[in-house]
């Protein structure tokens, strides 16, 4: 399983800051921590950076690359910018990342990218038209972002399918729809096909003391669907990895000798799973 | 071979809400069944259709349904009579809409005086409701539940930002509780639950996942509904269990359609018939959805849900 590290987004506030000042301090701390908690990738996220784009996204992958030897995802819809951030990209720490294109004709120009620069490249799976229904439009629209691919010329071991995890505390039949996905995008090819979600949106909107929890045994959930990576708080995964094992024990019907713990989990699965309607305070019921 | 009718059933069962005092109480709720699938379960009541009444004169009511009110709506006692009397109304829902602070902006007091005098005039079940105003309801439904104390009332309605105020206020009085949330069923349970902490009686709540006219969002209102008895019945999700509550009248009676005349659009026929029509189609498609308890003005058009609710039963 790998993690890209998900801190370095301009919606955090002090991050918002740090590249607006172009102060490197905070944003090496972050990469460097995020390294230090197991994260594989650091992901770059300047949101659409219309203006000035491709300086900021130079400028992140150079100063994040500086102290932290891990390939950096490029995480913005400018698709210019994600070109600037690549003629910098330090290959030697391993390939970019490009987040992402998706089966909207606007992102297809993300592939002409990736193939030019040897780079992975996130496929979303969602079309101009709205937000998929259920796993099997995932999966048809899996299927022409693969096809795509092929033609731009980006292969399909780099292409990483993205089912869009959506937020539990509106779309609470998502949740599974995104694990089936998961598992539908392995059978699309031969080596199966990678997975990438961006996990936390998962509990976005949720209670912030309960968002560790639902993204814990969310992303373990994914990860026995046979999910390869995922946008996520490292610190926070290397957690889930610790529970693996009581979450696994709860699913197979066994007790686990931290009773407060079962039922954490076993609520948290029955929302997941849509046995339960969430609510904020699903834990104390 | 005859035909047998395949049947579902279901772990779960909607509370059954009686209101009122003496011989014209009421009950609703109680099923375990989808809306009116008595062949499946128990369907012990029928859906109820409460008379609206307000405390103030129905000025921004459309002419068309303050016309079969015009001789007793300047006085909400002599009004609400007329719906027990007359028109014969099973339960009737006060509205104090004149303590909006946009409206008459009247007191507490003012209103706790004429839910007194009003329930001193009927012996059906009555419905508080306030001004929708989430900070002003507060004091106004504390006086009404107060002025009301034992009389078995429906108190409405609890929000989220002003829920623990007048979810106290309907416990201490012996009241049954509406708790209103905004088309959005997480938040319909979150709020179930918070006044259920609270120490409140879930079997003594009503929900109100808000109500839509027919062309303004009602399948939103309808799929929420929906949801709502699917988790109460097949999830056996105790808080999602209270009766609904579908307030009609407020909702179908502001829209263009049931306000512009025929001489504006000719193609839309006559507007009396239309606002009826439209009044009814809403509250027929709720009782479908799961709706138990429904609020709604023109005479015409409750007649013609309660046929309909014969008809279903």
């Amino acid at each position: 399983m790998l993690i890209i590290g998900e801190k370095l987004s301009i919606i955090a506030k002090r991050v918002r800051e740090a590249m607006m000042k172009k102060d490197k301090g905070p944003i090496q701390e972050i990469a460097t921590r995020q390294w230090k908690e197991g994260s594989g990738i650091i992901d770059a996220n300047i949101g659409p950076a219309e203006d000035g784009g491709e300086d900021l996204m130079q400028w992140m992958v150079t100063t994040i690359q500086e102290v932290v030897p891990l390939p950096v995802c490029l995480d913005t819809t400018n698709a210019s910018a994600i070109e600037a951030g690549l003629k910098v990209h330090n290959n030697q720490w391993g390939r970019a990342l490009i987040n992402s294109t998706s089966n909207d004709p606007e992102r297809f120009p993300i592939l002409e990218l990736g193939a030019k620069y040897n780079a992975q490249v996130i496929g979303l799976t969602v079309g101009k038209g709205g937000l998929p229904a259920d796993a099997g439009e995932r999966a048809a629209i899996a299927a022409e972002i693969m096809a795509r691919a092929m033609e731009y010329g980006v292969p399909l071991e780099d292409l990483w399918l993205d089912p869009l995890v959506l937020q539990i505390a509106t779309s609470q039949d998502h949740a599974l729809k995104v694990v089936e996905a998961i598992q539908m995008f392995q059978e699309m090819n031969d080596p199966p096909m990678k997975t990438v979600v961006g996990l936390s949106n998962i509990s976005n909107g949720c209670p912030k003391h309960i968002r560790p929890i639902l993204n814990k045994y969310y992303f373990l959930m994914l990860m026995n669907a046979g999910l390869t990576s995922a946008i996520a708080d490292a610190h926070e995964m290397a957690e889930a990895l610790n529970e693996k094992k009581l979450l696994d024990d709860v699913l197979a019907g066994k007790k686990i000798d931290n009773p407060e713990k079962e039922k954490e989990i076993k609520k948290t699965l029955d929302v997941i799973m849509g046995r339960t309607l969430y609510a904020h305070s699903y834990l104390e019921m | 071979m005859a035909f047998v009718a395949p049947k579902e059933t279901y772990s779960g069962k909607v509370y059954q809400v009686n209101i009122g005092t003496g011989a014209n109480a009421l009950s609703f709720g109680g099923e375990n069944v989808l809306p009116f699938n008595a062949f499946e379960g128990a369907v012990p009541n029928k859906p109820v259709i409460a008379y609206e009444v307000q405390d103030v004169p129905p000025s921004d009511w459309p002419e068309n349904v303050q016309k079969p009110y015009s001789s007793v709506s300047g006085d909400p006692v002599t009004w609400a009579k007329f719906c027990q009397e007359t028109l014969k109304a099973k339960a009737i829902a006060l509205r104090l809409v004149g303590t909006h602070p946009d409206r008459e902006n009247r007191s507490p007091e003012d209103a706790a005086k004429t839910v007194k005098d009003v329930l001193s005039a009927i012996n059906v079940p009555l419905i508080i409701l306030g001004s929708n105003h989430a900070e002003k309801d507060s004091p106004v439904l504390i006086a009404a539940a107060e002025a009301s104390k034992d009389k078995n009332c429906i108190i409405g309605k609890a929000q989220e930002a002003n829920y623990k105020t007048i979810a106290a206020a309907a416990m201490a009085n012996n009241h049954k509780l509406i708790a209103m949330s905004e088309l959005d069923i997480n938040l319909s349970k979150q709020l179930n639950i918070l006044i259920t902490q609270m120490g409140f009686d879930k079997e003594r709540l009503i929900t109100d996942p808000m109500c839509s006219a027919l062309g303004y969002g009602l399948e939103y209102t309808y799929s929420v509904m929906e949801r709502i008895r699917l988790a109460a019945l097949t999830q056996n999700d105790l808080t999602m269990q209270p009766p609904m509550l579908a307030d009609v009248g407020m909702y179908v009676w502001k829209i263009k359609e049931t306000q512009a005349p025929e001489s504006e659009v000719p193609l839309w026929g006559n507007a009396e018939e239309r606002g009826i029509a439209w009044e009814a189609t809403t509250a027929a498609s709720l009782i479908m959805a799961g709706a138990e308890l429904l609020i709604m003005r023109h005479p015409k058009a409750v007649s013609a849900v309660e046929k309909v609710i014969e008809e279903l039963v």
